[in-house]
């Protein structure tokens, strides 16, 4: 009797170990992913880094070179993206957080954002393609700011609908109270009160657009030179690593490392960045 | 806010009432612009396949040809790679995710849950251009070194299983796409489950503890069936991601069209991928168009998908607080 018990405590206990053995490795797992791509990043990115990088346009196989209209490109794009994205979102958060939070156009909305939110991107690219592309006849890089704005809408659009939300509702009162016109109230109380989490809204969708390749592979598609206009096909930093990084050319990985680094760090830089200024608030 | 004791101007009224209704109209219509984003991807996609869809129907699904120079298309190659690399990448990311969501909510010391919890949540930031090209010059080679030929040396003569890791050892293909998805989705469905798992009441768990149960049978036996739903959800939500991925299984699942093999080193092509590779060059007429009822019909599962998960952890918060 006795020993039935006592053997079953100890298969309780072996099933027990063996679980949170098992889940300390999936932990492990999982950091050892994170840093082994970081370190690769890294290393190789490093080192195909120069000065010439940043100064000197894609080259031709085999040839010197840099990444500065892919730079420059994705800069302009990511850019004009968020400053067309950022005030959509942020007045479609409004709608949703301060005008009728429990209707049921804000009920789907909702539902539409999130799914939004997870769509495939290469979707988006489609969407655009046949929108902009098909009917101006060329890839262009406007095609490409509007694929960037309709990922960045979704993005934004929740968190601020979500920071307007933890804003006491005794502060819209109390302005209303003074007799405040509900714009007001929301430009001038709520929003600046929020304005912390919105930013941190912002900087996850540039984030996200910034590595983004998919939506940008037939709206901006590639440029070898410095693209003067947006109404042409422009350059980005992450179409260039797609093709250098498939090609068979040393110089062109070694570029396309150096891309990735760059890009790498800049978003894992904009995801710090974004969670500081949430902690901060708390 | 001015002083108290000056009065202040009644604001004009008319002026103010204007830019209210301005206001809020401007609201309602960045709403609506969201949600006509929805039908307008649904409808320019239908239109554009539309030659594709007239062509072959809902055959296409079903047909293995991808011919471009005999102008002959069926999606069955890229529907099933896509599939096949998403359910590889639920395999190996659930159970993992379960560990990670396990570990963060019941076994790590207070002062890590932050920073661990983190740090896989910036796995999901790495974008997916990065896991592409690491896959394809890091990660591949080791694969193919370490794991195909070995498994090759060991079930190379074996009927099923052998034919199972048949195949050139370059170590790009269905399986090295899978494993990179699974990467990429981990942070997504682990962080929905430490959350959800976090909702669970402290009395339910301490109720458990406090008649004797080890952490496990508290997870396995509480928390887990608590939290089933949002826990389904989570893993909906990560098959969404992986079923629209895009580059980084363009970079390692090798863009081949063939079903001959079972392998899972063989390359294939999914439905992202041939959307990355040939789109821009495919010419305007039936290739086009087939190209963009590959797009709908992602988008669709996609959608289905998604859906569900949402859904699903809607439901689990709805009922959040009516079991305990």
């Amino acid at each position: 009797m006795m020993d039935e018990r006592q053997r079953k405590y100890a298969k309780r206990n072996l099933v027990n170990k063996v679980a949170i053995a098992l889940s300390m490795s999936a932990m492990a797992f999982g950091l050892v992913w994170l840093i082994w791509i970081l370190w690769e990043t890294i290393i190789l990115g490093v080192g195909g880094l120069t000065l010439s990088t940043f100064t000197q346009m894609t080259p031709a196989p085999n040839d010197d070179g840099g990444l500065a209209n892919a730079i420059y490109g994705s800069f302009v794009m990511v850019g004009l993206a968020t400053v067309i994205g950022t005030p959509i979102g942020i007045m479609a958060g409004i709608y949703l957080a301060e005008y009728s939070p429990h209707s049921r156009l804000s009920n789907v909305t909702r539902f539409v954002n999130e799914i939004l939110l997870s769509a495939p991107s290469i979707v988006i690219g489609l969407f655009v393609y046949t929108l902009v592309v098909a009917r101006f006849n060329t890839f262009s890089g406007w095609a490409g700011v509007m694929a960037l704005a309709l990922i960045v809408i979704p993005v934004v659009i929740r968190t601020s609908e979500n920071m307007l939300l933890l804003v006491p509702a005794g502060l819209r009162e109390a302005a209303y109270a003074l007799g405040t016109p509900k714009w007001k109230v929301i430009m001038s109380i709520t929003l600046k009160a929020a304005r912390s989490g919105v930013v941190t809204g912002i900087l996850l969708a540039v984030a996200r657009i910034s590595g983004e390749t998919a939506p940008l592979l037939f709206t901006a598609l590639n440029n070898q030179f410095w693209a003067s206009s947006l109404s042409g096909p422009v350059a980005s930093l992450p179409v260039t690593i797609f093709k250098f990084a498939m090609s068979p050319y040393q110089n062109w990985q070694q570029l396309a490392w150096a891309g990735v680094f760059l890009i790498t760090m800049a978003v894992l830089g904009l995801n710090i960045l974004a969670r500081v200024l949430t902690r901060q608030k708390h | 806010m001015t002083s108290m004791n000056t009065p202040v101007p009644v604001p004009n009224r008319n002026l103010s009432g204007l830019m209210d209704r301005l206001f809020g109209w401007s609201a309602l219509g960045a709403v609506i612009l969201t949600l006509s984003m929805l039908t307008g991807i649904l409808f320019s996609l239908f239109v554009g396949a539309w030659p594709a869809i007239s062509q072959y129907g809902l055959g296409f699904l079903t047909r293995s040809v991808w011919d471009p120079v005999q102008n002959e298309f069926g999606g069955l190659v890229m529907i099933y790679g896509t599939l096949i690399t998403s359910i590889i990448a639920l395999l190996i990311a659930v159970p993992v995710s379960f560990g990670i969501a396990l570990f963060l909510t019941e076994l790590s010391p207070a002062w890590l849950k932050r920073p661990l919890g983190i740090a896989i949540e910036l796995l999901a930031a790495i974008p997916s251009i990065v896991y592409g090209m690491w896959g394809l010059l890091i990660f591949s080679p080791i694969l193919s070194t370490y794991v195909q030929l070995p498994l090759q040396h060991l079930f190379g003569g074996v009927p099923f299983i052998g034919a199972l890791f048949a195949g050139p050892p370059v170590g790009i293909g269905i399986l090295a796409a899978g494993i990179i998805l699974a990467i990429m989705i981990i942070p997504f469905i682990a962080s929905v489950m430490r959350d959800v798992f976090e909702v669970t009441p402290p009395l339910l768990k301490e109720s458990a503890y406090g008649l004797g149960s080890t952490t496990w049978e508290v997870v396995y036996q509480v928390v887990l069936p608590y939290t089933k739903a949002g826990v389904v959800g989570g893993i909906m939500l990560g098959l969404g991601r992986a079923l629209g991925e895009t580059m980084a299984v363009t970079f390692v699942i090798g863009n081949m069209n063939q079903l001959n093999s079972i392998s899972v080193f063989e390359p294939a092509n999914s439905i992202t991928s041939a959307l990355a590779n040939e789109f821009a060059e495919a010419s305007n007429g039936l290739h086009q168009a087939s190209l963009i009822y590959l797009g709908l019909v992602l988008f669709f599962i996609t959608f289905v998908v998604l859906s569900l998960s949402k859904l699903l952890l809607a439901q689990m918060r709805k009922n959040e607080g009516t079991k305990s």
